[in-house]
């Protein structure tokens, strides 16, 4: 019939379609015999052609059941069962069944043939010696050694809290006082973590490192971070020494940074070493910050 | 492969069983008709009218002309398949959760949920082969040594000499389907943790497997109860499945339907999880659902599977043919 449609249009306007399907009732109706027992099913229909003659159109085909391979007798005998229930009455239009129009794949935990993937980890791991293990701290679920923050198990739960669990960088470099990064796993308001910024003054640098962090200013041009090193480390422990250098001519700005584990070591540095004399130039050594006593 | 999604119930799915011949396909859920399907193509054949609370469970006849439904309206109905009447009501003081019919036809295994000052309890019925003869007695009960836990389900053994059963209180307990007697109890070590929410037979009987809400699958052998397999998923089971063509087991479930509300999308799972039988390695995922799975079924011939979510839908899924070149 769609054929019968599309011939009309080629021939006619559009606007004269109406007068010309009121001829199909002219015609005799569509005529279905079989399928007999060889599966010969003729189909007989009427229609008008280009000329507006009638012409009747005889189709046979052959059925064959392609079910019964599959399906057994009782099964097929089934298959003509009437409904009953609320499928009695059931609208054309209801659509209980649909085919879904999403292509469903069964999804794959790894790509076939990844399973070196899985040993790559391990590999890394070993490679890196012992401390490998403990380096693969996973982000999300703080983990350590066990995946890599992108293979995380819980990445979808966790996803939108990432932007929050993030650190400020470095802040595993700082303050011993802090709680260690594997070891927390309650919620920690920004501004009561490590790296907060309590003075809400000062440099990146200079909040992250304003745990017992002396100021050394006056330093010659060819002082370098072992020199000063070697220089602050009889006070005390020293966790970080910063020499500040200038990005452009590579040589040194004149002064620096020295952080000390305990702020008694950084008073007795500071009492000793500010106004002394170094590399003909006198050092000037301070709190980093503005203590607040 | 492009599933066929039915949307014959308006409330969740609970329970779907194919015919033998794998042609037919019934659905159970929480609105209070059972539902006929033509395992192919997903054409709804009738509606099953009579119950008045949810369907829990249902089971069908190895000729496919009888079916028998257990329903929270505290009735266990039997059915003609064909013309969808019902022909004999049980009626128990409390909702029926499961049923099954025994090989043969001529017994038939109800659980009964604790209810009021009712125990749970398992009942054994008698099948009549003409309708005109059923009769309400039981033939055996079983009353659970955990009487206010629920049971969820209780199948019947090789050569029905046992009853299998699972429930609330995570224990599997195997009976003599003669005697009444317990047989065996699975341990605390192996057992589950959490409830058993599902239990479904190997084709062949000789071993089960059983879903729970501790986020494993366990496979059983059917007549020692040894625990032969665990299936770790990340959600809990809601419904498992073995199949009868290959080595493979599906689990479905999914967070506790109160709570998905709650949390992202992401976070619920819902997808059937394929798993290799022996290996306990996970093969894939199929996703579709926008809810937990509340019933798996694998369809007798093995080449196809239809799950049934707490969104209403029966997702049939015919399998592709690169699901049976499958490798590890």
């Amino acid at each position: 019939m769609t054929i019968d449609s599309q011939q009309k249009t080629s021939k006619f306007r559009w606007g004269e379609m109406d007068e010309d399907d009121d001829l199909d009732f002219l015609l005799p109706p569509k005529q279905v015999i079989g399928p007999d027992e060889t599966g010969l099913k003729t189909v007989i229909e009427y229609k008008f052609n280009d000329e507006g003659n009638k012409v009747k159109i005889t189709t046979r085909t052959r059925v064959r059941k392609l079910a019964s391979a599959r399906l057994n007798k009782r099964a097929m005998e089934r298959r003509s069962w009437a409904k009953f229930g609320d499928a009695v009455n059931e609208e054309a239009g209801s659509h209980l069944t649909m085919v879904s129009t999403e292509e469903i794949l069964l999804e794959r935990p790894k790509a076939p043939g990844a399973k070196t993937d899985e040993t790559k980890p391990g590999d890394l791991s070993q490679l890196g010696g012992k401390g490998g293990a403990v380096l693969m701290v996973c982000r999300i679920c703080h983990k350590k050694g066990d995946h890599w923050t992108s293979k995380c198990p819980y990445k979808d739960l966790a996803a939108p809290t990432d932007v929050f669990v993030d650190k400020p960088p470095g802040e595993t470099s700082t303050a011993p006082a802090a709680p260690g990064p594997g070891g927390k796993a309650a919620y920690v308001p920004p501004s009561m973590r490590a790296g907060a910024d309590r003075n809400a003054a000062g440099s990146d640098m200079r909040r992250r490192n304003d745990e017992n962090s002396v100021r050394v200013t006056n330093l010659s041009e060819d002082t370098r971070e072992p020199d000063l090193m070697e220089l602050f480390h009889p006070f005390g422990a020293v966790t970080r020494v910063y020499v500040a250098i200038d990005q452009k001519t590579g040589v040194s700005r004149g002064f620096g940074f020295v952080n000390f584990v305990s702020r008694e070591d950084a008073q007795r540095a500071i009492n000793k070493l500010n106004g002394y004399g170094y590399d003909n130039l006198i050092l000037r050594v301070e709190w980093a910050t503005p203590r607040p006593t | 492969m492009r599933p066929i999604l039915m949307k014959g119930h308006e409330r969740p799915l609970t329970f779907l069983r194919y015919n033998r011949d794998g042609d037919l396909l019934f659905s159970c859920a929480k609105d209070h008709t059972p539902t006929l399907w033509y395992a192919d193509n997903g054409e709804r054949l009738g509606t099953y009218r009579g119950h008045n609370g949810a369907v829990w469970c249902c089971d069908i006849s190895r000729d496919s002309s009888r079916l028998i439904t257990g329903s929270a309206d505290q009735t266990v109905k039997l059915w003609d398949v064909k013309s969808g009447k019902p022909y004999f009501t049980f009626k128990f003081g409390s909702p029926a959760r499961s049923v099954d019919f025994a090989v043969g036809d001529k017994l038939a295994v109800i659980t009964s949920d604790p209810f009021m000052e009712r125990t749970s309890a398992i009942h054994v019925k008698r099948i009549a082969e003409d309708p005109e003869d059923q009769v309400a007695d039981s033939v055996l009960v079983l009353q659970s040594p955990e009487g206010r836990m629920r049971i969820n389900r209780a199948v019947w053994g090789p050569l029905n000499q046992t009853i299998v059963s699972g429930g609330e209180d995570a224990v599997i307990r195997i009976w003599d389907a003669e005697t009444g007697k317990l047989l065996k109890e699975s341990n605390e070590e192996d057992g589950h943790k959490k409830p058993i929410t599902s239990l479904s037979k190997s084709a062949d009987d000789s071993h089960f497997i059983t879903g729970s809400l501790d986020k494993t699958a366990k496979l059983w052998d059917m007549r020692t109860l040894t625990l032969i397999k665990t299936y770790t998923s990340n959600v809990p089971v809601n419904a498992v499945s073995i199949s009868p063509l290959l080595d493979h087991v599906v689990i479905g479930g999914g967070q506790d339907a109160s709570a998905v509300t709650t949390t992202d999308h992401r976070a619920g799972k819902f997808e059937a999880k394929f798993y290799d039988k022996i290996l306990q390695e996970e093969i894939g995922g199929v996703k579709g659902h926008f809810g937990p799975i509340n019933a798996l079924a694998f369809n007798p011939d093995g080449r196809s599977f239809s799950s049934g979510g707490e969104d209403g839908y029966v997702r049939l899924h015919h399998f592709d043919s690169d699901y049976f070149n499958i490798r590890i």
